[in-house]
């Protein structure tokens, strides 16, 4: 557990569109979370949970009308909430950075892949074209980008899609970021190119000391790289804890309903893959009790009234946190299927990761 | 007048929606090179390309081209009242009311036809892009109030528009183009600034914007050049519009004061009271502005379909 100071610090993070004569949906909800130098946390859930509007929140995306922040967002101790956008643009790109899901589209395809990877080291750092060109060769190189200084005069659509997600980590990683947030960045590509790029990030990213936030609603993304993870369900985090430990013993059905859903290499013959019933449609508002409750099994009268609050988890002590009345107990896992066949699964790049929940 | 303005709206709208769609073009072809390879295995591109080039040919090359002088009169022995000379040797096709050389005078008029249509679609577009430039990239109070003048010219019938404004400015060639230039002014502003919109939205926007890439560069290097290809498809086909307006204009006698220099519409215009004896007056210089109207119009109808997405096989 890295004990250094965090590089970022969320605090309470919550996120209201309100377009005129609609009612107002609070998509994030009193979400908080820190990631240390060297770190790497997950953010999952499934499709709709708020995961990609807390990282466009943390980064200062979100458009400026209709929407509304509150809460705390810290970058190295400095408040990015209700930050200038001058103070914000020099910070994005050069201090946090975040790759996204959809590598064609994230490029602009009318500019070859040189000058759009020049851009950044032109805007943050002090370096003339000509440094910057050279500097651009060397970040594709590092990436792992064949023959860098032919492909910077290509548009993106002449790269394959695993080469497009390379190049943009390289813009991404262009200043050394100390934060970098990957929004699904697997999810566009082949089951072969994924277990690649994960293998890259781990490399480039945590091997330099940079926190990353791994966004994402594949277990086996989780089981590879994080070392903490933060389930989320409906707007909230539900769950917290160490990766191990998550997997070994899940204590919320939600959490433990996503990892019976995930295939895995060690399961027995015999053993079924268990989806979650219903969809991320049916759910209550949380201000009536728990959002999850409609799908639950092991709701109760108690689980409907107020908002379940995410509290310490009595039975593991301080590191993980829990929302629930109900939690799982360790034996209905069972102890032998621990997380480890989905962790061997998602680094052998095998591809047995593939099925994520709410797809 | 409002339901011009807003049938003229959705139109631009929706041409404005069809820019930098995301391309899966051909690999190892920049996307403006896998566009024209689209466009040069078109066969009505390709008869669009011949009309243009043939009529840029001649307007090019009048006066080597022309058999005779155009405003020197010929034959006026023969011209009496109910009779013009037809085609005959060394006057393919015949000469007008005032004994000068017909052909020579289509071909010369090209010129006109040609610079006046270009010229004012270049200030048109220029002026239009301004102000959709203004409106897409400051959005805002800007936009508000720039749209809402666009708006208004859009709700003006564009020959309405373009008589008043070559009234206002005198009788002269320039106050022509400028007239024409008017009308599309609101179509161009309106277009580019839907398209700019729509792309400020788009993922690589946003992935520019993650990066601390300044708002200026955004606008210019990223959102700009991503949304100028339905202009330059309306570009094209404004360029007939333009044309046919310039003969409407000089037609109703509000072109060029010289009217002895050829020009397609004056030519019609003077050819009216012939009908009846030499309809072939009226009949050339009516063909040459469909001709090379529809020359553009083919042209830029291809154009778009090479360069929207939704089109590609
Ligand atoms: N611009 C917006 N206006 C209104 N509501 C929005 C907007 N963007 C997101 N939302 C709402 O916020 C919720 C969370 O969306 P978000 O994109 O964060 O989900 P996600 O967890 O990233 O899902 P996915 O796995 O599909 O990417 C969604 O339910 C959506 O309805
Ligand atoms: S609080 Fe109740 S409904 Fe919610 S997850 Fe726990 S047991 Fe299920
Ligand atoms: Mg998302």
């Amino acid at each position: 557990m890295p004990t250094s100071a965090p590089v970022l610090e969320v605090e309470d993070l919550a996120v209201t569109f309100s377009r005129k004569g609609e009612t107002p949906t609070r998509a994030v909800d009193g979400v908080s979370f820190s990631v240390a130098p060297g770190e790497t946390i997950g953010l999952v859930g499934e499709s709709g949970c708020g995961k990609s509007v807390t990282s466009l929140a943390v980064m200062g995306l979100l458009p400026p009308r209709g929407v509304r922040v509150s809460g705390s967002v810290r970058l190295d101790g400095q408040e990015l909430i209700g930050a200038s956008d001058r103070m914000l643009r020099r910070l994005r790109g050069a201090d946090m950075a975040m790759v996204f899901q959809d590598p064609l589209s994230s490029l602009n395809p009318t500019l070859a892949i040189g000058t759009q990877v020049t851009e950044v080291l032109l805007e943050h750092r002090d370096l003339d074209r000509k440094q910057a060109s050279a500097e651009a060769v060397d970040l594709l190189d590092r990436v792992g980008i064949p023959d860098p200084g032919r492909r910077l005069k290509e548009y993106p659509h002449q790269l394959s899609g695993g080469m497009r997600q390379r190049a943009l980590i390289a813009m991404a990683l262009a200043c050394s970021p100390r934060l970098l947030i990957a929004d699904e960045p697997t999810t566009a590509l082949d089951v072969t190119i994924q277990a690649q790029i994960l293998e890259l990030l781990r490399e480039l990213v945590v091997g330099s000391g940079t926190a990353l936030v791994m966004i994402t609603h594949d277990l086996g993304v989780v089981a590879g790289l994080c070392d903490r993870v933060h389930v989320m369900y409906a707007g909230k985090i539900i769950e917290s804890a160490e990766r191990h430990e998550l997997f070994a013993r899940p204590r919320h059905p939600y959490t433990g309903g996503l990892l019976h859903s995930v295939p895995r290499l060690d399961a027995g013959r015999g053993a079924r893959l268990t989806p979650i019933r219903g969809s991320a449609r049916d759910t209550i508002p949380w201000s009536q009790g728990c959002a999850f409750a409609p799908r639950c099994d092991n709701a109760e009268d108690d689980c409907l009234g107020d908002t379940v609050p995410l509290e310490v988890d009595p039975a593991y002590g301080t590191d993980r946190e829990l929302r629930c009345r109900h939690p799982l107990q360790p034996a209905r896992v069972g102890a032998g299927t621990s997380g480890a066949g989905v962790a061997r699964a998602a680094t052998g790049g095998s591809g047995a990761t593939a099925s994520g929940p709410g797809r | 007048m409002t339901s011009l303005g807003e049938r003229k709206r959705d139109r631009i709208d929706m041409l404005a929606a069809q820019a930098g769609a995301v391309p899966t073009g051909e690999v190892g072809l920049s996307l403006t090179r896998s566009a024209f390879r689209r466009l040069r295995r078109d066969p009505v591109a390709i008869i669009g390309a011949v009309i243009v080039v043939v009529f840029l040919v001649v307007a090019a090359f009048a006066p080597l081209l022309a058999p005779k002088d155009p405003i020197a009169q010929y034959l006026l022995s023969e011209i009496r009242p109910g009779s013009i000379p037809g085609a005959r040797e060394g006057f393919p096709l015949g000469v007008d009311n005032l004994g000068r050389d017909l052909l020579s005078r289509l071909i010369h008029g090209s010129r006109q036809s040609l610079l006046i249509g270009v010229v004012s679609t270049v200030l048109g577009v220029a002026a239009g892009m301004t102000l959709g430039i203004l409106a897409g990239a400051f959005g805002g109070w800007v936009d508000t109030v720039v749209m809402r003048f666009v708006d208004i010219l859009l709700s003006i019938p564009s020959l309405l528009m373009a008589i008043t404004v070559s009234v206002l400015l005198g009788q002269n060639q320039w106050a022509l183009m400028i007239a024409i230039a008017v009308t599309q002014v609101p179509i161009f502003a309106r277009l580019l600034r839907g398209s700019m919109l729509a792309q400020r939205g788009s993922d690589y926007a946003v992935a520019a914007r993650a990066l601390g890439v300044r708002p200026a560069r955004i606008v210019f290097g990223h959102v700009l050049p991503n949304s100028v290809s339905p202009v330059i498809v309306q570009a094209t086909l404004s360029l007939a519009t333009a044309i046919i307006e310039a003969a409407a204009l000089s037609f109703l006698g509000l072109g060029d004061p010289d009217i002895a220099r050829p020009e397609w519409g004056a030519m019609l215009a003077s050819a009216q009271a012939y009908l009846s004896i030499r309809p072939w007056l009226a009949v050339w210089p009516a063909v040459c502005i469909i001709v090379v109207a529809l020359g553009f119009t083919l042209l830029g109808e291809r154009l778009r379909e090479a360069l929207d997405p939704k089109f590609r096989r």
